[in-house]
């Protein structure tokens, strides 16, 4: 139990301290989520907290960014970049991408 | 005796609790257990980078030191807004300070030497750095020994300014004391080289001065290349709309010899260019740093990686980042690539110093060309691992450049500048 939820701790993201108590199949996939989500931290900011004219994406709702990424995907919304890049990621890490975004704080 | 024993078993007791309770109390405070020492070798856009995200992911439990000579980060991409005139070096110059409050120890010194038998680092103030895990993110270096006539006399007039910094104002400076009606000239070298869209994007920048303030001026570019490396469609159409008349773009033109006395480039089949400001990129490698520590493996200028984690194929505990990497298939030797090899290579060491297996990473470019003061078009990518190839390569479909509706590039000017303050930010604070 000690050592478990030491290992858990030092390697759980910030604002994530849920995760500490999961599986430590679900702490790789929440370390794997954190990587892929970085992706997009250029643009959009680290962990979504964009600066400028760059849209945040900490604290939107999953089934929102899941949605937006379709629809650039299918080009049912216009877009400069986001139909070329939405892709280049599979549903599946769609998903992963947006529940770790949706789990950040918005810092405006 | 007996209360003794007892006693004993009871301090034991005590003690054994009294660890446990420090230990979570070590944990509630997102924990300061150590795990293992990093020393990272330059503060650009990979090296920057991948020192934030190592204490970010981590939570504190890595030991980051970042070596860097520079006071201040100056960033290339946007620097040749500076050579147009619409902004200044200033506007491309971030402090370092915000790593700080990541816990990022800053040492401002050189890598002089690196023993990757002991494991450590020397710096040229004469300390020594210990580490566990190295990173090694060096840029470039430029292999001035292929231009015939060069010599060390060249330069304080024969700017290349692609390192930004007082070149880049140097250059700017040979711009704005050129006479209307002059001839200004810039030569870059064979694919790969930093940047692929950024000599045109310079052409663009140097171009859109000299139609403000010097209409009656030329600037000819000699493109080593067959043909544009990146962005076609978008370049081609703004020198022949935007810049004709003062862009005179010419291919297969790779310089390799100079004239110093008389200001004189010579391509390789012949023809001589005589021109008032000399802009000349030179053909690059890894710098020096990374030759001398044994990272260079791939033509004697590049540093190969596996793409899982960014470590050298050939020395062990070692992450080479950025453009000294030879890149996999399809990726931009780009800040923003840079970029993400930093993040990569900060999960993969983490995991690696856990002793767990790494996850392959996928990565993104963006690169955005400023083609006047407003207006920007941009080249992008997605890049996968490809198990049965060991190698990241570009998703196919994915991926594009800008379209040729110019009113959309105004609103890409906007993203660009927008890309740039985040992406500083996701790097220094």
């Amino acid at each position: 139990m000690k050592t478990k939820r030491i290992t858990a701790c030092a390697f759980a993201l910030p604002l994530l301290a849920g995760a500490a108590h999961a599986q430590q199949t679900a702490d790789a996939d929440t370390r794997s989520a954190a990587l892929l989500a970085s992706n997009c931290a250029n643009c959009h900011g680290t962990l979504g907290n964009a600066q400028g004219a760059m849209p945040s994406l900490a604290g939107q709702s999953k089934s929102y960014i899941v949605e937006q990424m379709r629809q650039f995907r299918d080009g049912k919304r216009p877009a400069t970049i986001m139909h070329q890049l939405a892709k280049g990621y599979t549903d599946q890490q769609i998903e992963l991408i947006a529940e770790f975004f949706s789990r950040q704080k918005s810092a405006r | 005796m007996n209360t003794r024993r007892i006693t004993r078993r009871d301090a034991l007791k005590a003690f054994s609790a009294g660890a446990v309770v420090s230990s979570l109390s070590a944990c509630a405070t997102m924990g300061q257990k150590n795990i293992g020492r990093v020393v990272v070798v330059g503060a650009g856009y990979g090296g920057a980078t991948a020192a934030k995200y190592l204490r970010l992911w981590s939570d504190g439990a890595v030991d980051v030191t970042l070596v860097e000579p520079s006071e201040a980060f100056i960033s290339c991409p946007m620097s040749n807004l500076v050579l147009g005139g619409s902004k200044v070096l200033a506007d491309v110059t971030v402090s370092y300070s915000g790593l700080d409050k990541h816990g990022v120890k800053r040492v401002r010194d050189t890598v002089s030497a690196i023993d990757v038998d002991k494991k450590q680092v020397r710096l040229a103030s004469g300390g020594m750095l210990p580490y566990d895990r190295l990173v090694v993110s060096p840029g470039i270096e430029f292999m001035y020994d292929r231009l015939q006539g060069w010599s060390s006399a060249g330069e304080a007039t024969v700017l290349h300014a692609w390192k930004a910094g007082p070149q880049t104002v140097a250059l700017r400076k040979q711009l704005t004391d050129m006479k209307d009606g002059g001839v200004a000239v810039m030569s870059f070298p064979l694919a790969p080289y930093r940047c692929p869209p950024g000599p045109y994007e310079r052409a663009c920048q140097i171009a859109w001065y000299l139609k403000q303030s010097k209409p009656k001026s030329k600037l000819i570019v000699l493109d080593a290349n067959p043909d544009y490396v990146s962005k076609k469609p978008l370049f081609s159409r703004v020198f022949g709309e935007d810049y004709k008349g003062i862009v005179e773009y010419r291919v297969n033109a790779p310089v390799n010899e100079i004239d110093l006395k008389t200001g004189t480039l010579v391509t390789e089949i012949g023809d001589r260019v005589r021109a008032d400001v000399i802009n000349l990129i030179p053909p690059q490698r890894a710098a020096n740093i990374a030759r001398d520590a044994g990272l260079i493996t791939a033509n004697n200028r590049w540093c190969d990686v596996n793409w899982t984690s960014m470590e050298s194929i050939k020395v062990p505990n070692v992450h080479v980042l950025g453009d000294a990497t030879l890149s996999a298939p399809g990726m931009p030797k780009s800040g923003h690539m840079a970029n993400q090899h930093g993040k990569a290579a900060a999960a993969a060491i983490i995991e690696l110093l856990n002793g767990r297996a790494v996850v392959p990473p996928m990565m993104a470019n963006t690169c955005y060309s400023f083609v006047d003061d407003r207006n920007a078009v941009h080249v992008d990518s997605v890049h996968r691992w490809v198990p049965e190839k060991k190698t990241l390569e570009p998703v196919a479909g994915a991926g594009g450049i800008s379209s040729q509706d110019r009113a959309s590039w105004a609103l890409e000017g906007a993203y660009a500048q927008s890309w740039a303050t985040t992406i500083w930010a996701d790097m220094l604070s």
